[in-house]
C-alpha cells in the first residue's frame, strides 16, 4: 500500500509544522488548514484518504469538519487528535463519524501507525479513549431500565476486553497474544466498538457526556 | 491660580483657596471675575504663552463671550427691575466672570478643558437637544413648563399664604430638575458599573498572569535550563501540563489537597508522585469511581507499590496505571513494557513486593496476581471486592 495522502487540520501552526516534518517520510501530507471553513474546502478540493482533524478549531468543533465532509465524501476518514481529554468533545468527534481518537502526546511512531490503521478502516483508540467507552458503556448500578436496543448498546465481554487492554497501553498485536486471538479479531472488536459508540442511542452514553461536562 | 499662588508664597493650596473664597465673599463677588481674569492671563506653571495670549487670537471665543456678556446684562436688567435684591448685587460681577470662562474654555489646554467640560456637562446635555433628537427637546420643553409653573406658583402663593401651594411649588421645580439632570446622574451611575466590571476584568487578568507566571514561566525557565537532559525536559511538561489541565479544565488549584479523596483522585496522586520522584511517565485511565475505605486505601497503597518498583527498576519510558470500578469490585493494574524478572529469583529478604504488595492485598480479602518474565515485562493486577454498605449507591 502506498503511503496514505494525509490533510491536517489544526489551527496551531507550530503544531502542523511539527507533525508534518516528523511524519513528512511516512506519509504524504498534502494540505494544510486552520479553520473549519477552510478545511471544508480544502479536503473537499484534495480528497485525501486520512484527515488528521484537531477537536478544537477557532470556528467550532472539530465535529463540524466530520458532518460536512461525511455527507459529500464518506469515503474520507478522519482521525481525531486532541490536546484536551475532555470527554465530551472526544465522544462528540466521533460520534460524528471520526475513525479513531489519539491524544497530541502520541509519540510519531503511534500517529503514523494510526494512521495508516485508519487509512486501511480500522479503528483507533487511544488507551483513553478506551477508559472513556468503558466508562460509557458501564452499566450504572440502580440503572433497571433495559437497553433499548442490546445490539448496539451494549459491549460484549470480548470487547470490554480488549478495551481493557486498550487503557493499560497494550498495542493490538500485545492484544492478541495476551487473548490468544489475531491482530485482524482485534481490530474487528474495536471497529465493532467505534461502530456501537458512532451509532448508540443508548440514554446513558449522552447523560454520561453531559455528566462529565465542563463547568 | 490658587496652586500658583500657593507655590509662589509658600502657603499650602488649601489654605490659599480658603482666603480666596473669604475675599470672593467679602467682595460682594468681584472677586471671582478677577480670579478668573488671573486664570485667563498667568501662563501657567511651566508654560509660555498664557491662555489670554491664546484667547486673544480666537474671534470666535471672543464674539461668543461678548454675545453671553450682553445677554446675560439684559437678563439682570430685567431681574433688578423686578427688585431682584442682593442676587443682582453678587450676579455683576458674574457676567465678567462667565466672559472669561468662555474664553478659558476654548482656549486652556486639555486637561483644564476636561475640567471645565466636567462641571459643565448637564447644562451642556441639556442643551444638546439638537442631536438628541425630539425626546431630548420634549424633555426640556417639559422642563421648562414645569419649572415656570413652579416659580409662578411659589411667587403666588407668597401672595394668597395658602400652606399647601408652596410645597406644590417646590415639587415641580425639583422635577423640573430632575427631568434636565436626571440623564446625567444616569449616566454616571451607568459609567459606575462599567468601570466596576472593568476592574472585575483587570483582576481576572492579573490572577491569570500571576497564575501563568507562577507555574508555566517557572517551568519554561527550568526546561531551557535543563534542555540536555531529555528525561527531565519530559518530565518538566508532563508536570506543567496536568497542572494546567486541572486548572483550566476541573477549575482545581493543584496546590490545594483533596480532603476526601476518590479512587480517581487517590490513581492521579500516585501518577503524579511517582512522575515527580522517579521521572517515568505514567499513564492513567480509569473507569467509573468510587469514595475510598480501608480496604481500596490499602488497594492504592499497593498499587503505589508496584507503581514505584516500576519506575526504579524495569528501565521502561512509560508506565500504564489502569483502575476499574464495577458494582463488585475494584480492579488496579499497573503495567511497564520493561525488562521484567524471574519471580523465583528475587531474593528473600527483598520484600517490597512479597509484602507492600501481596501481603497487603491478601490481609484484607483481595488478590495480587504478578505476570512478568525477563524481558517481557512485568503486569501486577490488583483485584479488591468492594465494600458495599461503604460504598456510594
Amino acid at each position: 500500500m502506498s503511503a496514505p495522502r494525509v490533510v491536517l487540520v489544526d489551527d496551531h501552526g507550530l503544531f502542523r509544522s511539527g507533525v508534518r516534518a516528523e511524519l513528512g517520510r511516512k506519509v504524504e501530507v498534502v494540505g494544510e488548514a486552520d479553520d473549519v471553513q477552510p478545511a471544508i474546502d480544502l479536503i473537499a478540493e484534495l480528497l485525501p484518504d486520512v484527515v488528521l482533524l484537531d477537536v478544537h478549531l477557532p470556528g467550532g468543533g472539530g465535529q463540524a469538519v466530520v458532518q460536512a465532509i461525511k455527507t459529500t465524501h464518506p469515503q474520507v476518514r478522519f482521525l481525531a487528535l486532541s490536546a484536551s481529554d475532555a470527554p465530551e468533545d472526544v465522544i462528540a468527534v466521533i460520534r460524528a463519524g471520526a475513525r479513531g481518537y489519539v491524544t497530541k502526546t502520541i509519540s510519531t511512531a503511534e500517529l503514523a501507525d494510526a494512521v495508516r490503521r485508519v487509512a486501511a478502516g480500522d479503528a483507533v483508540f487511544s488507551h483513553r479513549l478506551a477508559g472513556f467507552v468503558l466508562d460509557a458503556f458501564a452499566a450504572a448500578p440502580g440503572d433497571a431500565k433495559p437497553p433499548v436496543d442490546p445490539e448496539l448498546d451494549q459491549l460484549t465481554s470480548r470487547e470490554r476486553e480488549v478495551l481493557r487492554l486498550i487503557a493499560q497501553g497494550y498495542t493490538y498485536k500485545e492484544i492478541a497474544r495476551e487473548l490468544y486471538i489475531s491482530v485482524k479479531t482485534v481490530e474487528s472488536h474495536v471497529s465493532s466498538v467505534l461502530r456501537k459508540l458512532q451509532l448508540s442511542t443508548r440514554h446513558q452514553l449522552t447523560r454520561w457526556a453531559a455528566e462529565r461536562r465542563l463547568d | 491660580m490658587a496652586a500658583g499662588v500657593a507655590a509662589w508664597r509658600g502657603f499650602s493650596v488649601t489654605t490659599v483657596r480658603i482666603v480666596f473664597v473669604l475675599i470672593a465673599l467679602v467682595s460682594g463677588g468681584w472677586f471671582v471675575p478677577v480670579y478668573v481674569a488671573g486664570w485667563l492671563f498667568i501662563p501657567a506653571a511651566g508654560e509660555q504663552a498664557s491662555i489670554g495670549s491664546k484667547a486673544r487670537s480666537d474671534a470666535r471665543g471672543i464674539r461668543l463671550a461678548i454675545g453671553l456678556t450682553s445677554l446675560l446684562i439684559l437678563v439682570l436688567l430685567a431681574v433688578s427691575a423686578l427688585n431682584g435684591g442682593w442676587f443682582v448685587g453678587w450676579a455683576w460681577p458674574q457676567v465678567f466672570s462667565m466672559a472669561g470662562l468662555v474664553l478659558i474654555w476654548r482656549n486652556a489646554p486639555q486637561d483644564e478643558q476636561a475640567t471645565l467640560r466636567r462641571l459643565l456637562e448637564p447644562i451642556e446635555t441639556a442643551a444638546d437637544s439638537s442631536s438628541r433628537g425630539k425626546w431630548s427637546a420634549l424633555r426640556l420643553v417639559l422642563a421648562g413648563a414645569l419649572l415656570v409653573g413652579g416659580v409662578g406658583w411659589l411667587f403666588s402663593a407668597h401672595k394668597s399664604l395658602a400652606l399647601l401651594r408652596p410645597l406644590g411649588g417646590v415639587v415641580l421645580v425639583i422635577a423640573a430638575i430632575v427631568l434636565v439632570l436626571g440623564p446625567w446622574w444616569l449616566r454616571i451611575a451607568r459609567d459606575l458599573v462599567l468601570e466596576r466590571q472593568a476592574k472585575v476584568r483587570a483582576e481576572e487578568r492579573v490572577d491569570i498572569a500571576a497564575r501563568v507566571h507562577d507555574s508555566v514561566l517557572q517551568t519554561l525557565a527550568l526546561i531551557q535550563r535543563r534542555a540536555d537532559d531529555p528525561q527531565k525536559v519530559i518530565q518538566l511538561a508532563r508536570l506543567q501540563e496536568r497542572e494546567l489541565r486541572s486548572w483550566l479544565f476541573e477549575g482545581r488549584d493543584p496546590n490545594e489537597t483533596e480532603a476526601d479523596l476518590t479512587l480517581t483522585g487517590g490513581v492521579r496522586q500516585i501518577q503524579q508522585d511517582v512522575e515527580a520522584r522517579y521521572g517515568v511517565p505514567v499513564e492513567a485511565v480509569t473507569v467509573g469511581d468510587c469514595e475510598l475505605d480501608d480496604n481500596l486505601n490499602a488497594l492504592l497503597a499497593a498499587a503505589r507499590e508496584a507503581t514505584v518498583n516500576a519506575a526504579k527498576w524495569s528501565g521502561a519510558d512509560v508506565i500504564s496505571l489502569f483502575a476499574e470500578v464495577e458494582p463488585g469490585e475494584v480492579s488496579l493494574v499497573v503495567r511497564d513494557r520493561g525488562k521484567g524478572f524471574d519471580p523465583e529469583a528475587v531474593p528473600a529478604d527483598r520484600k517490597g513486593l512479597a509484602e507492600s504488595v501481596y501481603g497487603r492485598m491478601t490481609r484484607r480479602g483481595g488478590t495480587a496476581t504478578v505476570t512478568t518474565a525477563p524481558g517481557e515485562g512485568t503486569k501486577v493486577m490488583l483485584k479488591m471486592a468492594r465494600n458495599m454498605t461503604a460504598s456510594r449507591a
